[in-house]
């Protein structure tokens, strides 16, 4: 796979490094003169002195045979062009854009950019949980977000406690997979009877963990 | 109309005292409170302390309602996003980026962003001056191509 990176600094260095790791051929472009030295001295001929939202620059760094542009320069504005330029004049199959605003991503959708990655969001989001819905522990995200497995811990009083998984109402899309007690685990099933202490590891779409955490654990139980 | 001008430098400024000469209503955004002080005494209109391309900025300076909008900051990548943004997300009618490069205004032209490329434009005017040509249009400066311009005997030139 042949990969351009655009935008030479922390990012973009190892995330080029790592690519050269595994065996895939990168260009790693950066228009600033000293720090291209620098990622000179680590790359080689695969470093490229050069402003990747020129078209001229993207085409020297052989654009149109690219599998992969991957725009991560701190400037959300320079990734969305980089991006553009890599898809609209060179016909690159995937761009993948860094973004520091997360209300960005939503903006990069809107013109043609799906892929983004946005550590701001990342970082708040693990907060978010953290502060807001402690006991609904989020355990990787499929479908790029838009639905994840979580791990939820049934405490004492919890609303859930007692019932048969049938008789709770579940948001839509939610799916109860597995049940751990103590030190085994078990599919859930509509007659599984749950119990405090008990942890179910549940797929929802995001956007009903909170409806979820009510289902199982009632309104208002205090984070634990 | 209202207009809403991205960038409060030489071209933005005297924009907005043009546009408000013409009895529209401004509001101009930049990152940088001291540029405000080219519109001088005479500006009505609002000033926005902040970055073009966030939404809650444009919104801030009335882009839901606007008519039109100008993005005038000398980074050719702000304009090119934020003139998107008007474009796609509030549906601003008349919209204009102001570009330095060349080639990426003809990129973003031939998408659809309405673009001025101020570097095509200047040169090609002195260029018709010393040759004692009468000045062109702007499509034509627009048209202008390195190559031809580094060539002695321009095309047509007779």
């Amino acid at each position: 796979m042949y990969v351009i990176v655009g935008g030479g600094g922390k990012v973009g260095y190892y995330l080029a490094k790592a690519l050269r790791a595994a065996g895939q051929e990168v260009t790693i472009v950066e228009k600033a003169r000293r720090r291209f030295i620098i990622l000179q001295e680590e790359f080689g001929d695969a470093a490229l002195l050069g402003d990747a939202c020129e078209v001229r620059t993207l085409d020297q760094a052989g654009a149109v045979r690219a599998d992969l542009v991957a725009a991560v320069t701190g400037d959300d504005e320079d990734n969305l062009v980089i991006c553009q330029m890599a898809k609209r004049k060179f016909n690159v199959r995937r761009v993948i854009a860094r973004i520091n605003n997360p209300k960005n991503e939503e903006t990069f959708q809107l013109l043609g950019i799906d892929e983004t990655v946005s550590s701001t969001k990342l970082i708040y989001s693990l907060i978010e949980q953290e502060v807001e819905v402690a006991d609904v522990i989020p355990l990787t995200a499929l479908r790029r977000g838009k639905l994840e497995v979580v791990e939820v811990g049934l405490p004492k009083g919890a609303a859930a406690v007692n019932k048969k998984v049938r008789e709770l109402a579940l948001p839509r899309g939610c799916t109860l997979g597995l049940l751990v007690r103590g030190e085994t685990a078990e599919v859930i099933n509509g007659d599984t009877v749950l119990r405090d202490g008990d942890s179910i590891v549940a797929i929802t779409p995001s956007t009903a963990i909170q409806a979820l955490r009510e289902a199982l654990l009632g309104r208002g139980v205090p984070a634990s | 109309m209202h207009v809403v001008i991205l960038g409060c430098g030489r071209v933005g400024a005297m924009l907005a005292s043009m546009l408000e000469e013409e009895g529209h209503s401004v509001a101009i955004i930049d990152r940088d409170p001291e540029a405000f002080r080219r519109l001088g005494w005479g500006f009505h209109g609002k000033t926005i302390l902040g970055i073009g391309i966030d939404e809650d900025i444009l919104k801030k300076a009335g882009i839901e309602r606007a008519g039109g909008f100008a993005a005038t900051t000398n980074g050719d990548n702000t304009n090119i996003m934020s003139a998107q943004i008007a474009k796609a997300k509030f549906k601003v009618p008349r919209v204009i980026a102001r570009i330095y490069d060349p080639l990426r205004a003809d990129a973003y032209r031939e998408l659809g962003i309405d673009t001025i490329s101020p570097t095509l434009i200047g040169a090609g005017l002195c260029l018709d001056f010393l040759a004692a040509r009468s000045w062109r249009s702007i499509e034509q400066y627009h048209a202008i191509r390195e190559a031809p311009l580094l060539s002695p005997e321009p095309e047509g030139s007779g």
